[in-house]
């Protein structure tokens, strides 16, 4: 019995040369990984639910809240404000949507399909940071925009404050936009939706909820007062001038607050892509 | 052309891909075997820098794959067929690996074509059969028309036509001088497609050889003998200066002495003789033997008298001629023949 040797042989006299594509080659670069993520993002149910969900809570529940009030109501809050109860509501579906928007491929095993197609990974990560945030943004904003003017047309108008609620669009949508992009990265480092999705809804209703415990020790009272205070709803209401817990500062400071998380919480991310095996 | 030098891969304790070196030239099909566990998917990961290797290197055409601007363009790969959303059309899922490559989408309709999916192009894939999954994966594979490309168990579900389909566009796409590097578990398989062989077991190299060549020293011709008188058998045969080997439940076996041959010996001595028969080692055979040494999960090697041709449990025969190359090696009785 022989055993096959390990031989560099020459296998075959090779037909011709290396085979040459007639496809012209590009060199690629963000704008495709953009275009590549948009068409993910926008051919898959899940997204097209979470966002339906997401405009039936904020415009459905605005309209109907809008409807109820008056025009007294808005004498030192926006028109918005009746897009507030459905957000609170609502963000908790950009969150979702974040999340998956990756780990859904994790789960699947497309990241491998994803990455071996563009194995400069900061860029697809990149792209689905933008793409997400862009489409959240876009969807909140609008939603908010349409329960405002409707608000306006419906009560009658007292000029004041409430007239300016083109801030309230911006700053919220931009509040809850970034929960989902925190989603986003969290979804990015643990690379598993169900916990990704828990760990978001920790990082919402945990702050919103330990504060009641935490009054009640005197020495855990100024970390209650402050999760009170920056803990997600309470934050939002703030942005649209009526918080409910110390609200003066408009939710500027929650809002750069917000920023500042996210931003660590990207660099994690980032950091942590590159390092890994997919 | 790929490049592996040194290519090693370890998770915690173990080492799932141990110093591989080898090259995969263009022109040809490049088979790629190994038992369960050998690491030939993980090798095929860290070619496309999905897992990054422990030490070593590997490279495309002189390149490291996180250099490539446009892999898509340069090698296509087939790890998973179910490396894909399940909620996703064919289409799109096609669409998006072009886009992120600057592929027209055009050329998505035409990949479509080639597999045979244009009648599902607008399902989603969870509907779809492992055979479809199969083909929609060599598709993105085909998709940027690259110089390589590389399939991890291609046939892995496929019904016979699909498989006679893979093997055909395997060689064809060799055929233009593209390179191929496919891995199989099944010698048989690769038998029929590959020119050329690279065995790997627990990891390391085992053989790098042409198809011709492991042909060539491994299939083994022998004839196996079996008489009431097997004492007898023996004596007779040591002193004609045969050498033999004990084979299954008594029988004996010949290397190197023609079968005509050998009845004749018997009738001149008068020996009964209950079976003569010539026969051929399995390819299969063969490459079980290059592996079995490191075949991960090892049935027991006791029952010495059925070393070859009993049916093992678990799978189909393994002995027999050519014919029954295609006969499965996957069940779990590994044993090792004394040669
Ligand atoms: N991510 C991982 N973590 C830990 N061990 C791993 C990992 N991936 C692979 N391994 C181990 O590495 C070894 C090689 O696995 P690999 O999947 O590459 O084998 P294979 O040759 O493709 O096997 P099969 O023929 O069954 O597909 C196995 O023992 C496996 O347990
Ligand atoms: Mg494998």
């Amino acid at each position: 019995m022989t055993t096959p040797t390990q031989q560099p042989e020459q296998p075959g006299a090779l037909p011709g040369a290396m085979y040459t594509s007639p496809i012209p080659v590009r060199p690629t670069h963000l704008g495709h990984a953009l275009a590549s993520e948009w068409t993910k993002i926008r051919s898959v149910r899940s997204t097209v639910w979470t966002l339906c969900v997401f405009v039936a809570l904020v415009v459905g529940i605005g309209l109907l809240v809008g409807w109820k009030t008056s025009g007294e109501t808005y004498t030192d809050v926006p028109y918005t404000i009746p897009a507030l109860f459905g957000l609170m509501l609502g963000q908790i579906c950009l969150i979702t949507l974040g999340v998956l928007v990756v780990t859904s491929e994790y789960g699947t095993g497309m990241i491998r399909t994803t990455f071996t197609a563009a194995p400069q990974r900061h860029r697809v990560l990149a792209a689905k940071f933008l793409v997400f945030f862009a489409l959240a943004y876009t969807v909140s904003a609008v939603s908010i925009t349409v329960v405002g003017l409707a608000t306006a047309a419906i009560n009658e108008i007292p000029s004041g404050p409430g007239e300016n609620w083109g801030t309230s669009v911006l700053l919220g949508s931009l509040y809850v936009s970034l929960l989902g992009v925190l989603g986003l990265a969290v979804g990015s480092m643990l690379r598993h939706s169900a916990g990704a999705i828990t760990a978001m809804l920790g990082v919402v209703l945990v702050p919103a909820i330990m504060p009641a415990f935490l009054m009640i020790s005197p020495a855990l009272r100024g970390i209650g007062e402050t999760m009170l205070e920056y803990n997600a709803p309470n934050s939002l209401s703030a942005l649209f001038g009526t918080a409910m817990y110390d609200g003066q500062a408009g939710g500027v400071p929650q809002l750069l607050a917000l920023l500042g998380i996210t931003l660590v919480a990207v660099a994690g991310a980032f950091a942590l892509l590159e390092k890994r095996d997919v | 052309m790929i490049e592996l030098s040194g290519l090693t891969k370890r998770y915690g304790e173990r080492v799932a891909v141990n110093n591989l070196t080898f090259t995969v030239r263009p022109g040809i099909v490049t088979g790629f075997l190994g038992p369960n566990g050998a690491g030939k998917s993980t090798t095929m990961r860290m070619i496309l820098g999905l897992d990054r290797p422990s030490a070593g290197d590997v490279r495309i055409d002189g390149r490291h794959y996180a250099q490539l601007h446009d892999p898509l363009r340069q090698i296509g790969a087939l790890l998973d067929a179910k490396a894909m959303h399940g909620g996703r059309t064919a289409y799109n899922h096609l669409l998006c690996l072009a886009q992120s490559n600057g592929i027209p989408a055009s050329r998505v309709t035409e990949v479509l074509d080639t597999v045979g999916l244009t009648p599902v192009a607008r399902k989603r894939a969870k509907g779809f059969s492992l055979g479809m999954g199969q083909r929609l994966g060599i598709a993105g594979a085909l998709l940027g028309d690259p110089r390589i490309l590389m399939f991890d168990e291609p046939v892995n579900g496929l019904d016979p036509e699909g498989i006679h389909w893979i093997r055909n566009l395997m060689k064809s796409l060799a055929h233009q001088g593209r390179t191929v590097f496919v891995s199989s578990h099944l010698m048989s398989e690769m038998a029929l497609t590959a020119e050329h062989l690279v065995v790997i077991g627990q990891g390391r190299l085992m053989a790098d050889t042409s198809m011709a060549d492991f042909i060539r020293e491994n299939s083994r011709s022998y004839v196996t003998m079996r008489s009431p008188e097997r004492e007898r058998l023996l004596d007779v045969l040591h002193a004609a200066g045969i050498a033999v080997a004990d084979g299954p439940d008594g029988a004996v076996e010949v290397d190197g002495v023609a079968a005509p041959e050998l009845g004749e010996l018997a009738a001149r001595e008068r020996l009964v003789l209950h079976e003569l028969s010539p026969r051929q080692a399995s390819l299969e055979e063969a490459f079980m033997q290059l592996t079995a040494e490191s075949v991960e999960y090892h049935a027991h090697d006791g029952d010495p008298g059925a070393v070859r041709g009993g049916p093992a449990p678990g799978g189909g025969a393994t002995s027999g001629g050519e014919g029954q190359w295609g006969a499965g090696w996957g069940g779990p009785e590994q044993r090792r023949r004394k040669g």
